[in-house]
Formats: structure tokens, C-alpha cells, sequence
């Protein structure tokens, strides 16, 4: 087997002096979707902050394709964050850019391409989310489906290996959110991206994960690991078991 | 007492972002004038079109008024002495050094301070800021160097320019009290010195960088929720007026000791 892609390691965090979450550990394989479930504060999103580098623990290492980002500054920071690729909750598109142009923000300051070559990268980047005919558009002018896949082309603009994505189906009708599937479920198969993905929403959890962990605030830690569907079937921890028997009643909400 | 530690806790806590934001600041705009190619300069032509070209109709008509007010406030007193022709000197001198510079450095504080606290505000909490973070761009670089040099290059430009329109002001209205535009100037030319002009213009650099910097520094300190960005711009207005009407005394202070 082949060594993880990403390697989480007696990791400990909080704010303020109070903890969040205690000695976590777990790996990420290689070309896996892998996603991070829990209720709501139980540290998902602070999670994936870290393993993006934007916080650092109070102890622990966060190892991404053998680098640990946790210590790494500088240069060696730079060639990590160039491994990987965020979207964030909200999309976070620059509002004063159209989206040709934000996609082509990390080819200009990443690579000497001209101008041609610059255009033609990211015009094919938003040809694989979908967006080829919106490339003049401002992110204001587009639904927010089109937003979260536009930040996704921006996120692939340097061809990271890891994608990293926070609640992609918030704020999304559930055809929409199961569009935005589809494509991960592409983009894993044919590009072999790696994901990891936050959201407790069950159904785009069964459709696109190969393996979940459950956060849990009252144990500050991972309370089940693996494939989802035998979690739901198998799982004697009631916690969990309530997690996946909650669709019904999230359906009716 | 509880209370006084924490006011004491919050003002030093926004001591030292204030003192990482300065530094980190200095620290970019060393790089920027070492490695110029490395500045987002289309970006900064943008910005100047807002900060300059776009603040033109409101310093035109702040200044012709000062321009205005000064000569009709003056000149009814002077008059009783038939002194009416020193108003010129009068608004050259005031005009040039003090209220040319510190008007147009007041209004682009509440104009581009404001928007700048803003827009960089409304990136915080759409999380554009931690997107370009994750690119392993640097906000500091990306954001704020491109604003403050914008201002660097438009706010002199503009206090020339509002120094101008005054003057202008002054001039017509004493057309009012019989004299002549070619008097007035010739009077304002054989009083009034180049040097004058300079010491109002040497402040424009001090007040571009506060302007900007504190809008900035606004913007970069928004916190989560809807009012924040509001927020945001309201203190970049309070706290930029305050520094630069205290730069501008200080200024008044050594250009004293130094008698220019
Ligand atoms: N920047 C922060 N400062 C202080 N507390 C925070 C911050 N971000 C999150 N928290 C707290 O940490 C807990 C977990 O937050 P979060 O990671 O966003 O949870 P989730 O994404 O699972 O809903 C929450 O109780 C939240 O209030
Ligand atoms: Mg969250």
C-alpha cells in the first residue's frame, strides 16, 4: 500500500485555551473521497482550517504528501499550498473579478505563462465545471450552484492533487447539491484528485464518499471511521447510529 | 476593576495587531519598491481611478466653498482698513499650508478610508481573504500595498488640485470687492512663496499612508456578522480624522521650530 497522502497526528486544538478537539489521528489515502461528518460545533470546519494551513494547533502534525504544514514556512509553505486547492463555504470568489479572471489569479502569480496560455488554462479549468459559456461574468451574475463550481475551477487552477471543500451543498437545492456531486464524483475518477470534504449532508455522503470520520464534541474526538453505509448498517455506537438515522427526519424538516 | 483589565486586555491586543500590521506593511512595501514587477499594478490604476479621478468633483466643490467662505469672512473685516487686497495673501498662505492639504486629506478619509475598510471588510467575511491565504498569496501584499500606493500617487495630485480650486474661489469672490483676478494673484505671487506650497505638499505623503493604511488595517480587523463591515468603515473614518488631525499639528509644530 501506498504511503497516505495525508497523515494527521496526535493532533490537539481549541480556542482560547479551551479544547475542541484531543489527540486526533487519521490518514487520508491517495485519490480517495474521504469526508469529515459531525453535528454542528463539533469542529469540522476547524479542522480543515488546519489541515489548510490558516491555524496552527496546539500540538500535533498535519503531514500533506510528506511535508508537515504545521512547521513548514516560507517557501516550503508555498510549495504545499501549491499542492492543494480550497472551496470555501461561501465560494469566496473575488467579487471584483470576472470569473476568467479569478481563475487565472493563481496562474499569474504562480506560473510566467503568457497572457494566451494563461486564458487557455483557465478557460479549460471552468470547461470542466461547466462554466465555459460564463467566463465574462462577474461571481454577483451567476446562482450560487455556479459560484460553488466557479470556485472550484479557481481551486483546480494550478492542478492541485488535494481538494479540500467546506459544506459545498450549504445554501444548495438538493438537485443543485446532487449536480455538484456528479462532478466530485468526476473530477476524483478521471482526474484522481484527492477530496476531503466537510458536510453532514447524508445523502451527498453516500453518493460521493469512499470513507468518513465522525467528529463528536462531548468526546472532542473521531467517534467512527469508514465506509458509510456500513456505519449506518453496523455502527453499536448510538451516537452514530442517530447521525445516520437523522435523514429521515431532516427530510421532513 | 474587573472592567479595567479588560478595556487594558482589548487596547493591547489591537496594539500589537496595529504594531504586526505596521510592520508587516513596511515590510511589503520595501519588497514592493525592491521588486516592482512583483506589484499588482493593474490593480493599482484602478484603485487610483477611484481614489483620484472619482473624488475630483467633491475636492473641487469642498475647496471652491473654503475658497469662498475664507474671502468673504476676511474681506468684510479688511475692508474697514481698505486692506481688502491682503485677503489674498491671507488665503494663499492658509489655503497652500494648512487647509488644502488637511481638507482633501479629511474627505478621502471618509471617502476611500471608508470604502477601503469596507471593501477589504466584505472580503474578510466572505472569506476571500483566508481564499488568498490558501493560494499562498499574501493579503498584506495583495491588498494593501496596491491601496497605499494609489493614495501615495493621487493624494498629492489632489491637494494641488484643491489648492488650485481654492485660490480660485478666493479670487472670484473678491472680483466682488472690486479686485481685479491679475491683482490678486500678483499679490498672492509677491507674498506667498514656492516654499509655502511645498510645506503643504510635503504633509500629502504622511497623510496618504494614514489614510490608507488605517482603512486597510479597519478592513483587515472586521469580525464575523452583518454590522461588522459597517463597523468596520465607521472606525476607519473616526480613528484616520483623529491621527491626521493630529499629524497635521505636529506638522505645524516642527515646520515652527524649523521656522519654515
Ligand atoms: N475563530 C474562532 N474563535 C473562537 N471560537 C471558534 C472559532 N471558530 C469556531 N469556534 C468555535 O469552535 C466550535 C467548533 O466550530 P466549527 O469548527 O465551526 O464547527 P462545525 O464546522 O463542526 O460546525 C464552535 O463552538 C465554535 O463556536
Ligand atoms: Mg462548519
Amino acid at each position: 500500500m501506498s504511503e497516505p497522502i495525508i497523515r494527521v497526528e496526535d493532533f490537539t486544538t481549541g480556542y482560547g485555551g479551551k479544547i475542541l478537539l484531543k489527540d486526533i489521528a487519521f490518514t487520508v489515502e491517495r485519490g480517495e473521497v474521504f469526508v469529515i461528518l459531525g453535528g454542528s460545533g463539533s469542529g469540522k470546519s476547524t479542522l480543515l482550517k488546519h489541515m489548510i494551513g490558516l491555524y496552527e494547533p496546539m500540538s500535533g502534525k498535519i503531514v500533506i504528501d510528506g511535508d508537515d504544514i504545521v512547521t513548514a514556512d516560507g517557501d516550503a509553505r508555498r510549495a504545499i499550498l501549491k499542492k492543494i486547492g480550497v472551496m470555501y463555504q461561501s465560494g469566496a470568489l473575488f467579487g471584483s473579478m470576472t470569473l476568467l479572471e479569478n481563475v487565472r489569479l493563481p496562474l499569474e502569480e504562480y506560473t510566467s505563462l503568457d497572457d494566451e496560455a494563461m486564458d487557455l488554462l483557465a478557460r479549460m479549468k471552468l470547461k470542466l465545471v461547466g462554466l465555459e459559456s460564463f467566463t465574462g461574468h462577474m461571481p454577483s451574475e451567476i446562482s450560487g450552484g455556479m459560484q460553488k463550481r466557479a470556485a472550484i475551477a479557481r481551486a483546480m487552477a494550478l492542478d492541485p492533487t488535494i481538494l479540500f471543500l467546506d459544506e459545498p451543498s450549504a445554501g444548495l437545492d438538493p438537485i443543485t447539491s446532487a449536480e455538484l456531486d456528479q462532478l466530485v464524483l468526476r473530477l476524483a475518477r478521471s482526474l484522481h484528485i484527492t477530496f476531503v470534504i466537510v458536510t453532514h449532508e447524508l445523502a451527498s455522503i453516500y453518493a460521493v464518499a469512499d470513507r468518513v470520520i465522525m467528529l463528536d464534541k462531548r468526546t472532542m474526538g473521531i467517534i467512527a471511521e469508514g465506509d458509510p453505509k456500513v456505519l449506518r448498517d453496523t455502527s453499536d455506537n448510538p451516537w452514530v447510529r442517530q447521525f445516520f438515522r437523522r435523514e429521515a427526519t431532516a427530510e421532513a424538516a | 476593576m474587573e472592567e479595567i483589565g479588560r478595556a487594558a486586555l482589548i487596547v493591547g491586543r489591537d496594539l500589537r495587531t496595529q504594531i504586526i500590521f505596521v510592520g508587516e506593511t513596511a515590510a511589503a512595501l520595501w519588497n514592493a519598491t525592491r521588486y516592482p514587477q512583483s506589484v499588482r499594478w493593474k490593480d493599482v490604476w484602478y484603485t487610483c481611478e477611484q481614489v483620484g479621478v472619482n473624488a475630483l468633483p467633491i475636492v473641487a466643490l469642498i475647496s471652491f466653498l473654503l475658497g469662498i467662505i475664507l474671502a468673504f469672512q476676511s474681506a468684510v473685516p479688511m475692508r474697514q482698513f481698505g486692506a481688502e487686497i491682503f485677503v489674498a495673501d491671507l488665503i494663499g498662505l492658509s489655503i497652500l499650508r494648512e487647509l488644502g492639504p488637511l481638507m482633501t486629506a479629511i474627505l478621502l478619509a471618509g471617502r476611500s478610508g471608508a470604502a477601503f475598510a469596507a471593501e477589504i471588510g466584505t472580503m474578510k467575511v466572505n472569506e476571500e481573504l483566508n481564499a488568498l491565504t490558501t493560494m499562498g498569496l499574501d493579503p498584506v501584499r495583495f491588498l494593501v500595498v496596491t491601496r497605499i500606493l494609489a493614495a501615495l500617487l493621487m493624494v498629492p495630485l489632489l491637494t494641488l488640485f484643491a489648492d488650485i480650486i481654492g485660490i480660485l474661489g478666493g479670487a472670484l469672490t473678491m472680483l466682488t470687492f472690486n479686485i481685479p483676478i491679475a491683482a490678486f494673484l500678483h499679490e498672492i505671487d509677491s507674498l506667498v512663496d514656492v516654499k509655502d506650497l511645498l510645506a503643504g505638499l510635503a504633509k500629502t505623503p504622511v497623510f496618504a499612508i494614514l489614510i490608507a493604511g488605517i482603512g486597510c488595517l479597519r478592513g483587515l480587523q472586521t469580525e464575523q456578522g452583518a454590522s461588522a463591515v459597517g463597523i468596520s468603515a465607521t472606525r476607519a473614518v473616526v480613528s484616520g480624522i483623529i491621527l491626521l488631525v493630529v499629524v497635521d499639528g505636529i506638522y505645524a509644530f516642527v515646520y515652527y521650530l524649523l521656522d519654515v
